[in-house]
């Protein structure tokens, strides 16, 4: 086990934990400013997935596709948002998660119906392929560029919301809707853009992962969950949380499922060890969310009371 | 004077920069009605919650029947015999009146884990929610639902369940707020018999009330209390009529 | 009064359908339909321990699915061992008794929801729904990369187990063991319901500031009504890896979660026979609109967008108005 193999599986987790970062962020948001749990959040992931997929193939650029992934998971954002969403707001959170469930198998089929049920492929733009070499370790220019596009976004949300007039309304609706209705701003619309804004971050990680995994129905759910063990470990509603706890995450579990299996190993033989390394690994992120639990039961860094 | 039923010493309780309720020290004796008086924002909710259990106090020491009970929840101070009523009618909304007193009898009774014999044909919880329903003059209206009863009934059920568990001490939050002239003179002449069950920590905004039934008044302003002592010394302080009584004059 | 009369006879309805339409498969020698019938009961069952915990204690678990697939496992495994002979650990055998393993089921999965409960009690609303689901999710991926027992392959029963007196192998036979357990459930949630328990667990869902205001501390009776919940929904897992002679961890998917929550808005939360009624319109609706397009669950999905933002009480609510506790 070399310096160079760890660094590398480092670099994967940092990579993972950006993308989660960008679901986690617009699961977040939403929850803060309009109270709402959106479990079709992972459908906006696959939809940025799917358009990008198409639109690349057909356009012959995965820039084109990642624009297009983009704008169509924010269209579609703003789209339920009115449709459906809008009539949640201030309903129990069982009516939320049932609505939303039922979008979830709304839009998948939808999907289905509309690419077919085989999975497309996307494939890493001719800029970005191969390796570049770091000094110690030779690392994919395309999980960089992922590297170097989650940081720039979290870094663009951040100048958003501390910088702009929309970042000052989205505060003032996290801590007081009556106020920013006071303000003169219209809530509906700034419902729409947040919740579309939340959607475009999904559609963009969708499409950005797509790229290195095969894009299918489904592919959502399993990041939206590990989404909300995010939520919960950095704090719902709070970005600064959602960043820490996507970096936690994507480095302890990409390190966990590379180093377990190679710890069991020192001790039992090859072909258990692997099994048991395995089943432990994926384990390890769950158990950090139960020792968060006890430890600080409102998450790290708690953006209510 | 005996010893008090209920205690507070030294107090004190702040939300961020907001310090609510400052070093407040007060008790509250046998047989007597003690109130609370103040100007909104004077920290008598805040006084409330920490009595009750529902805040803890960053300072301070809270003695309830000789025992320190300052880091008990809310049930556990419930269960020693705390019989509160909430300023907002805070009852079970899906349940009848009936069903609201059996609850908190079956509390009083020691404990919920009884799997299997129906409530509904529970004599020890159907026949005392009968007599205490017809205490507050709710008889009639047993079986509504009490999301469905009318504010002053609301107001009478919340004054119930604090019966039903048999407290040491009641712990009544502006029981009389919007129950009428009629409502407000009946529930005071009701409040004046039952300090002979238990004494009664009262925050009440109805001065008329208040002066008909405490025996002793403490006044609370900016998280301290300013004045403390009989009717006649209350009515006659200085500061109170500053602070307070003054702006009633005005309104 | 005229809507509880109301309620008790569409359960009446309810119990009777579930028992004639497989009895007349049987005459008309159509096992399909028993199977099917089966499947709604062993459902409900599922479907009436996550009404402890939901529809009585208000407590939105989105990981009920973890104890059904515990329960179905313990099924797969003990089954396993009894067949191959290999003892289990510790020198104990596997078991081929559907008792037995019923009784191991509801106990692992008792002890997964106390431990998951206690966990997720400690916070509330959002949180909760999506700790329980995180947590279930952990379940599903261990089961998922253990290799011991199938993995991704799951574990196949090779022989349905046995109980006392009666032919599992029959599907008439399994049909009516599975109807009688749910009706045992039924009977349970109705005399937890009626009872001090229930009484306690009703006002924290509705209430908590208020229950605490009188003297019940909401921790223990929630997390007891969690853990009962779980092991329900445990047996029914065993239960249905009998039915189905296969676990795999397809039973612990978050869709199955969201499925259990699904048959008890169909229903109607909280009411007695939702559950049976949530299972029946949920398998129909596969049943009818799977054979006529693969994208059924399109559909299910409209349907219960429609529910939950047109119809809240589910069919019980529909067709007996609200519930009332007099």
């Amino acid at each position: 086990m070399s310096l160079a193999l760890i660094l590398e599986q480092l670099l994967n987790g940092v990579q993972f934990g950006l993308m989660l970062f960008l679901m986690a962020a617009g699961l977040t948001l939403v929850f803060g400013v309009m109270g709402l749990i959106n479990l079709a959040h992972g459908s906006l992931f696959m939809i940025g997935a799917f358009v990008c997929a198409a639109v690349a193939g057909v356009a012959g650029s995965f820039w084109v596709g990642l624009v297009a992934g983009l704008a169509a998971a924010a269209a579609a954002g703003a789209l339920i948002e009115i449709l459906v969403i809008r009539r949640l707001y201030g309903r129990d959170h069982l009516d939320q998660v049932l609505a939303t469930f039922a979008l979830i198998l709304i839009l998948s089929e939808g999907v289905r119906m509309i690419f077919g049920p085989f999975p497309l492929y996307l494939s890493v733009p001719d800029a970005l392929r191969g390796t570049l070499d770091l000094g110690v370790v030779e690392y994919s220019r395309y999980r960089l560029a992922l590297i170097g596009f989650g940081i720039a976004t979290a870094i663009g949300l951040w100048l958003l919301i501390a910088r702009t007039r929309l970042g000052i309304r989205i505060r003032a609706g996290e801590s007081d809707r009556e106020m920013i209705a006071a303000l003169g701003v219209n809530i509906r619309v700034l419902y729409t853009v947040v919740f579309a804004l939340g959607a475009a971050l999904a559609g963009m990680a969708g499409a950005l992962v797509g790229a290195i995994q095969s894009v299918q129905v489904g592919m959502g759910e399993p990041v939206l969950i590990l989404a909300f063990v995010v939520i919960v470990i950095g704090g719902i509603g709070s970005i600064k949380g959602a960043m820490v706890g996507a970096l936690m995450v994507g480095v302890i579990d990409t390190m966990g499922r590379f180093l377990l299996p190679r710890a069991f190993a020192l001790v039992l033989e090859p072909a258990q060890a692997t099994g048991v390394g395995a089943a432990l690994a994926s384990m390890l992120i769950y158990v950090l969310m139960a020792l968060v639990l006890v430890l600080r039961p409102k998450g790290l860094f708690p953006a209510h009371g | 004077m005996a010893d008090p039923v209920l205690r507070l010493e030294g107090v004190s309780k702040s939300f961020a920069a907001l310090r609510a309720v400052q070093d407040v020290s007060l008790s509250l004796a046998p047989g007597e009605i003690h109130a609370l008086i103040g100007p909104n924002g004077a920290g008598k909710s805040t006084l409330m919650a920490l009595v009750s259990g529902a805040l803890a106090p960053d300072a301070g020491r809270i003695v309830f029947r000789g025992q320190d009970v300052t880091r008990l929840s809310v049930a556990q101070r419930a269960r020693m015999g705390l019989g509160r009523s909430f300023q907002v009618s805070s009852l079970i909304p899906e349940y009848s009146a009936r069903r609201n007193v059996m609850l908190a009898l079956q509390a009083r009774q020691g404990h919920s884990w009884r799997f299997f014999h129906p409530v509904s044909r529970d004599r020890s919880l159907m026949d005392p929610a009968r007599e205490i329903l017809r205490r507050v003059g709710l008889s009639g209206r047993a079986s509504v639902p009490s999301a469905e009863l009318s504010h002053g009934e609301r107001r009478l059920l919340e004054i119930a369940l604090a019966l039903a568990l048999q407290p040491a001490a009641f712990l009544l939050d502006e029981p009389m707020a919007g129950m009428g002239t009629e409502g407000t003179r009946q529930l005071t002449g009701f409040l004046d018999g039952l300090r002979a069950e238990a004494p009664i920590l009262l925050v009440e905004h109805d001065m008329d009330a208040v002066f008909a039934l405490a025996d002793r008044i403490s006044v609370l302003a900016g998280g301290r209390v300013i004045a403390s002592g009989t009717v006649a010394e209350i009515r006659a302080d200085a500061d109170v009529r500053r602070a307070y009584l003054g702006e009633e004059e005005g309104a | 009064m005229v809507e509880k009369r109301r309620e008790w006879t569409l359960n009446a309805v309810l119990a009777i359908a579930l028992f004639a339409v497989p009895l007349a498969a049987l005459w008309l020698d159509e096992p399909f339909y028993i199977t099917l019938a089966t499947r709604v009961a062993i459902l409900a069952l599922a479907g009436v321990g996550l009404n402890i915990a939901l529809g009585l204690g208000g407590m939105v678990s989105f990981g009920h699915a973890a104890y059904f697939g515990i329960g179905g496992y313990v099924a797969g495994i003990l089954a396993h061992h009894a067949f191959s002979g290999q003892p289990l650990f510790l020198g104990l055998s596997g078991s081929n008794q559907m008792l037995v393993i019923w009784a191991v089921a509801m106990a692992i999965s008792a002890l997964a929801a106390l431990v998951i409960g206690a966990l997720s009690l400690r916070t509330s609303g959002i949180f909760f729904i999506m700790i329980t689901l995180a947590f279930a999710q952990m379940i599903f991926y261990f089961a998922l990369s253990w290799p011991a027992y199938g993995g991704e392959d799951g574990l196949p029963i090779f022989l349905r187990n046995q109980f006392p007196g009666l032919n599992t192998m029959r599907g008439w036979e399994m049909f009516v063991l599975s109807y009688a357990v749910l009706m045992l459930a039924l009977a349970l949630f109705a005399m937890l319901r009626g009872a001090r328990f229930g009484a306690a667990l009703m006002a924290i869902r509705q209430n908590p500031a208020r229950a605490a205001a009188v003297g019940i501390s909401p921790f223990g009776i929630k997390l007891t009504a969690f853990v009962i919940s779980g092991m329900i929904t445990g047996l029914a897992g065993a239960m249905m890896a009998e039915l189905t002679r296969f676990v795999s961890p397809a039973m612990m998917t978050w869709q199955m979660s969201g499925e259990l929550i699904v048959i008890i808005i169909l229903g109607g939360v909280g009411r007695l026979f939702g559950p049976v009624a949530g299972a029946g319109i949920l398998v129909a609706f596969e049943v009818l609109f799977g054979g006529l397009t693969e994208h059924w669950q399109f559909f299910l999905g409209l349907v219960l967008l429609g529910v939950v933002l047109f119809a809240r009480g589910g069919l019980i609510g529909l067709l007996a108005g609200r519930e009332r506790h007099g």
